[in-house]
């Protein structure tokens, strides 16, 4: 497709999503399409620097969870809800800041396993400090409007998205793909490693604390240490991987298949989504690193190659045609 | 007396750490050797302590003396890993090998957490026998049978891998490959097979690690993640790919941890460990006891 069908396809879905929740009246598609977006945020949020920066993080959900810790406080404090949803992902910005600068330094897997451990640290320390469910005061829950949550969660998915497209087309984005794909000639050639991993990691922080904000905005209680699970990491880094890591639309194709497939799965197997997901994960890196994306320039390619193969009858009466009339 | 509870707190948080050690020195192997970090060790280890928990339900079988079968069960295990995934990773240049295994290992515990609670559901278990409760005592310290003989025997396990990879061909030949694989491939070292070696030992090392929290602990399927972190945090301690230093770090860590229980309560048991686990990481990365 060119880029002007992608723009315009792009600008159709965006527009039937809009009127989505007009036309369809149930709650139950509206939620499912609720989560969708909201892991679609998450997914291109942890996309932006374990796909194009390539440092996986291990602990995406501190970043999740410190936004819903924020914007909850703000938010039953007075604050409007999207101010309070914005620095939320600027508090998670610094707070990934603080563990990045250390860790980015070391190569490897010190990232990794860093992140992991800070996560776990802070997942543990909420759930003793705040052993509590959070609930919504009566007078939100009476004001409580699910198409909003629907709206502001489509515009936030939107936004990550365009985000991210301005990010990797701009010059920082060439950058911080060269330092994925080899730090040492980056750095020979005068781009700092250090400083485009921790850009990386501060949009990426930010889009997952803004998702913790729309979380801490859409749930009417939970557990204070319930978005702080390793399953918000875990279900970003699967999505984002099972789409196809380090490209724009993978992380969109990867939540709109993960989100069905497991709605699916309860419905049929209970409570295997897990187990099956954990087996596809496997499957894309070991066999098919650039996922669903690559899965589909590959069959294009193929339907492509034997439309080219194959002797077609059209060409053969048009030739007999001309002999026919000489 | 509070000096008394102290103490006994250090000789448990001792105990305990025998098996920190245990647990990471098959992660320390494989990660020093292979290159490949496999974040699903602690299901690995959750696997050993339901064969200790089978054997002995099922068979009645003592699990000290099931670790017999135990280790080579786990041991097939990691052979069978290693031939259908990890070998697969060990074939793309460093960096990638770790974020691989990395990924993949994230999977494989996915699986086998899912698997185990499948099977075996996610009740609590473990093996209580009849010296389950004896204790020997010691200066007014009490010292469980149990958890003395999981101690004597992580320092025997430890100690024969030491002997293992320092005295014997074999174990020199997965030395030299972890120290520059393509020298060793060179000087007629078949890599491949060194790899499947020390993942099959690591996996072993696993194996009875659980086996032994399965008889002095508990075990569910859910404990994977929690053991995969303290095998890191040991392994950061110490050093990573060290073999010695891992009992050490492990043995710090137990202390460390029941001393923090006794100061700031039992509910930031684990916290400790892993504060000290991201200062390390970020003030000392070689380790407290490496080089």
């Amino acid at each position: 497709m060119s880029f002007n069908r992608k723009l315009l396809a792009t600008a159709a879905l965006i527009v039937i999503l809009a009127i989505l929740p007009l036309v369809v009246g149930r709650d139950d598609i509206i939620n499912l399409m609720f989560m969708m977006f909201l892991s679609v945020t998450l997914a291109q949020s942890w996309n932006i620097l374990g796909g194009y920066a390539g440092q996986v993080n291990l602990g995406h959900a501190a970043f999740f969870g410190v936004g819903t810790l924020v914007a909850r406080y703000l938010w039953f404090s007075g604050t409007p809800i999207y101010v309070a949803m914005l620095v939320a992902g600027l508090v998670a910005v610094i707070f990934a800041l603080i563990i990045g600068m250390p860790t980015f330094r070391l190569r490897g897997a010190y990232f990794a396993i860093g992140t992991l451990g800070v996560a776990e640290t802070v997942r543990i320390t909420v759930g003793n400090v705040l052993p509590i469910v959070t609930a919504l005061p009566s007078n939100f829950i009476v004001n409580y409007d699910l198409n909003l949550r629907y709206y502001a969660a489509l515009v936030l998915a939107v936004l990550t998205v365009l985000v991210t497209y301005w990010l990797v087309n701009s010059r920082t984005g060439l950058g911080i793909v060269a330092v994925r794909e080899d730090e040492d000639a980056g750095e020979a050639s005068g781009v700092s490693a250090l400083k485009h991993k921790l850009i990386a990691l501060a949009v990426s922080s930010f889009f997952a604390g803004v998702a913790g904000g729309l979380f801490a905005f859409y749930h009417v209680s939970y557990y204070y240490q319930f978005p702080f699970a390793p399953n918000w990491t875990f279900d970003a880094l699967m999505i984002t991987y099972i789409g196809g890591v380090g490209t724009l639309i993978g992380p969109v194709v990867g939540a709109f298949f993960y989100v069905t497939v497991r709605e699916w799965l309860a419905v049929s197997i209970v409570d295997a989504h897990l187990f099956v997901f954990g087996a596809i994960f496997i499957c894309v890196v070991l066999l098919l690193p650039g996922g669903l994306v690559e899965a589909w320039t590959k069959m294009q390619r193929v339907r492509l190659l034997s439309r080219l193969l194959r002797p077609t009858p059209p060409v053969k009466s048009v030739v007999k045609g001309r002999g026919e009339q000489t | 007396m509070p000096i008394d509870a102290l103490t006994q707190g250090l000789v448990f948080g001792i105990l305990v750490g025998a098996l920190y050690g245990l647990a990471a020195v098959g992660l320390s192997l494989v990660f020093g050797v292979m290159r490949v970090l496999n974040v699903a060790h602690g299901e690995l280890l959750m696997i050993g302590g339901y064969a200790s928990f089978w054997f002995f339900s099922l068979y009645g079988i003592d699990p000290f003396v099931s670790l017999a079968a135990t280790i080579p069960t786990l041991f097939v295990i990691g052979i069978v890993l290693h031939r259908g995934l990890f070998v697969h990773v060990t074939k793309l240049r460093e960096e990638d090998r770790i974020k691989n295994s990395l990924l993949m290992g994230f999977g494989l515990a996915l699986i086998l957490d899912n698997l185990a609670i499948r099977l075996w559901t996610a009740d609590e278990r473990s093996i209580t026998t009849v010296y389950s409760g004896a204790a020997a005592s010691l200066m007014g310290v009490s010292l469980p049978y149990v958890r003395v003989g999981s101690l004597l025997f992580a320092l025997v396990a430890i100690l024969a891998l030491h002997l293992f990879l320092t005295r014997t061909y074999i174990g020199r030949s997965i030395r030299a490959t972890a120290e520059d694989w393509e020298a060793a491939a060179i000087v007629g070292i078949n890599v491949d097979r060194t790899y499947l070696l020390a993942f099959a030992i690591g996996t072993a090392l696993a194996g009875a690690a659980g086996a032994l929290v399965s008889v002095g602990y508990s075990i569910n399927p859910g404990i994977g993640l929690e053991w995969t972190l303290k095998a890191l945090i040991v392994i950061v301690l110490a050093g990573m790919g060290s073999v010695g230093g891992t009992l050490a770090g492990g043995l710090l860590l137990g202390a460390v941890e029941s001393v923090s229980v006794y100061f700031i309560g039992g509910a930031y048991r684990e916290v400790v460990g892993l504060v000290m686990f991201l200062l390390v990481l970020l003030l000392r990365p070689k380790g407290l006891f490496g080089n």
